[in-house]
């Protein structure tokens, strides 16, 4: 049990600036997942407070100790790797009592320790086994299990699932939520998933070329995305965003083919004609008759709902998640629930509130 | 997919593999098999009278005291030569791993020595060497040494093993460099945060997975000292002082060539050759368990 605190963290490799200045802050016990496309810096992150990156500035503070200058050995963290990166000459036992025999620690402790673990993680029988005689799942297990028996003060995860198949993914997913919140150690998880990212995270770091663009819970992520990034990024499918400019007094938004969008929440501040990102998700299109057309390019059943992807009046792209199968011909009518609209600045990306 | 191409007759193709064929043939099979024969013989000294004497040439050879000091000589010497060689080669390839500047120069400059003929590295380590002349050489005689590797059979011994081991180190290098790039990054890092550290870390992780690679050039090397440093020896010292730095196959040559008892000369061959078969057939089978995994 440990907090993290992370002050005006820089990374640069030669004259390119990856990371421009992270400040986070991890209670004890919490599970922060950082989340963003390949290239947003979200490993580098990682890396600088596993030690095995060095910051060009800025501070990293672990349980009140300054660790920024130490090596990764002396700062008691454990990490679990993309691709295990299990010593391929130990067995099983040796994998997790490696870290602990350097430790220095009694025999009859380390013996206590791995069988814990590998009780925890239904590892007994296969201590004795190399890591090649394992399966991709029972590798993960291998290596969260090294992690474990550390009892470290945090856990850092560098997307352990992505080398899984699906099925083996979701069980995972749940079972390294189950042990985080158990063992109630302070972990960074990192992954490109949304959907890892919404179901593990106490909260989320969203990442977008090396600046921190949101850090809120998954549910406020997903309610009230800080930007126009981030509102197409989590979320699956995707959140249609349409251009659109501000009518006069702010009251509602008008799309390029004419289409009126009063807000329902508030008027928002600008001049009339600024030009706006009006962003719906495909869940809240509603179907209606009477409404305004739609033509049905593509169909894509997911089982118990469908998304149909369409184009406006005006060839702008909307994409609607139905439930159930769809029988409906290649047009359709629909409303956008002015409640459901979130309203973005087309030029800052960044949401635009109603004035109170 | 296998690549073949059909030819027609078969006219041209043995046109195509003619010019190995003779060479394999002419060079390697034929004086195998009159080897193979002349270690039944024994041929007078004026190379008249040829006698089928059996394995009599085998009996006296192993009867001989000098044989078999050549043999345990030649175990010491290849002992010393692979020891030295894959050492130095495995310390130059783990400094040259890290992140350093001019790695690329460092690293050709590192792999220059296997191109040197045998005779032109005998004799740069002569000009270095020699207690008159060279530059190592008047170094240690200016400083009390009783340096001369002609009167000396010790010293003769070390500047051989100095000299083949050179050679060598080179081919170990580019080995254990290859090795120790295909041992994924993250295993290391892993260890990093386990908590090892410097040469724990080395012995406990890069060594064990270095391993095979290293058993690998043990057998290369073992070759490479018993049978490719004749060159190397006959430029420097012609096996003395007093047989000092007489390995079997400088014997081969000084019985066959120079006293011309081509029976016995012979009988050393064949002792030779099934040594490199024997080796042969351990690297192979060991590569083949290897590909096999």
């Amino acid at each position: 049990m440990a907090t993290l605190v992370i002050e005006k963290l820089r990374k640069s490799f030669g004259p390119i600036e990856v990371l421009h200045g992270i400040d986070l802050s991890l209670n004890s016990g919490e599970m922060l997942v950082i989340v963003g496309a390949s290239g947003c810096g979200k490993s580098t992150l990682l890396r600088l407070v596993a030690g095995l990156e060095e910051p060009t500035s800025g501070r990293i503070v672990l349980d009140g100790r300054d660790i920024t200058a130490l090596d990764p050995s002396a700062r008691d963290i454990a990490m679990v790797f993309q691709n295990y990166a299990l010593y391929p000459h130990m067995s099983v036992f040796d994998n997790m009592a490696y870290g602990l025999r350097i430790r220095g620690l009694p025999k009859p402790e380390i013996q206590r320790r791995v069988h814990e673990a590998a009780a925890l993680l239904g590892l007994e029988a296969l201590l004795a086994r190399k890591p090649r005689q394992l399966s991709g799942g029972q590798r993960q297990r291998v290596a969260m299990g090294r992690a474990i028996v550390r009892e470290p003060k945090l856990f850092l995860f560098d997307e352990p699932l992505s080398n899984l198949d699906a099925k083996l993914r979701v069980s995972m997913r749940a079972e390294i939520r189950r042990l985080q919140r158990r063992l109630g150690v302070t972990s960074l998880y990192v992954t490109h998933d949304q959907v890892e990212a919404m179901t593990l995270g106490d909260r989320l770091l969203v990442l977008h070329l090396g600046v921190p663009v949101q850090l809120a819970t998954p549910m406020e992520v997903f309610d009230r995305p800080a930007n126009s990034y981030v509102a197409g990024f989590i979320g699956t499918p995707a959140m249609n965003l349409l251009d659109a400019t501000l009518t006069a007094g702010g009251t509602a938004a008008r799309l390029e083919g004419g289409m009126l969008l009063p807000f329902a929440d508030g008027r928002r501040e600008g001049v009339e004609g600024q030009k706006l990102t009006v962003g719906i998700r495909p869940e809240h299109v509603r179907l209606e008759p009477g409404g305004t057309p739609l033509t049905i390019d593509l169909v894509e059943p997911l089982g118990s709902e469908t998304v149909l992807l369409g184009r406006l009046p005006d060839e702008a792209m909307l994409s609607v998640k139905v439930h159930g199968a769809w029988s409906g011909g290649e047009r359709t009518e629909i409303a956008i629930p002015s409640a459901s609209l979130h309203v973005f600045d087309a030029q800052s990306g960044l949401r635009l509130d109603p004035l109170r | 997919m296998e690549r073949r191409t059909i030819f027609a007759g078969w006219k041209l193709p043995l046109l195509l593999v003619a010019p190995q064929l003779v060479l394999t043939i002419v060079f390697f099979y034929w004086p195998a098999l009159v080897g193979g024969w002349e270690s039944l013989t024994r041929t007078d000294a004026f190379g008249v009278h040829v006698v089928f004497v059996g394995l009599a040439n085998f009996h006296d050879l192993f009867a001989d005291p000098r044989y078999r000091a050549a043999i345990l000589r030649t175990v010491e010497f290849c002992a010393a030569v692979t020891a030295l060689s894959l050492g130095l080669g495995l310390i130059l390839a783990v400094a040259a791993d890290r992140e350093l500047r001019g790695r690329d120069l460092y690293r050709v400059l590192m792999i220059w020595p296997y191109a040197v003929a045998p005779a032109v590295s005998a004799v740069l380590w002569i000009l270095l060497l020699n207690p008159q002349i060279g530059f190592i050489g008047r170094f240690l005689t200016s400083h009390g040494v009783n340096w001369d590797y002609a009167l000396n059979g010790n010293q003769a011994m070390l500047m051989v093993i100095l000299a083949s081991a050179w050679k060598q180190v080179s081919y170990n290098f580019i080995f254990v460099i290859a090795g120790l790039q295909s041992i994924p990054k993250a295993v290391i890092e892993a260890a990093r945060m386990d908590g090892a550290r410097g040469w724990f870390r080395f012995r406990t992780v890069v060594l064990p997975l270095l391993s095979p690679t290293l058993f690998f050039l043990v057998i290369v090397d073992l070759v490479y000292a018993a049978f490719d440093t004749f060159g190397t020896i006959w430029a420097m010292t012609q096996g003395g002082p007093a047989m000092a730095t007489e390995t079997l196959v400088v014997k081969v040559y000084n019985d066959g060539v120079v006293n011309l008892d081509l029976g016995s000369s012979s009988a050393q061959s064949v002792v030779l050759m099934v040594g490199v078969v024997a080796l042969t057939a351990l690297q192979f089978r060991f590569i083949g368990r290897r590909s096999g995994t």
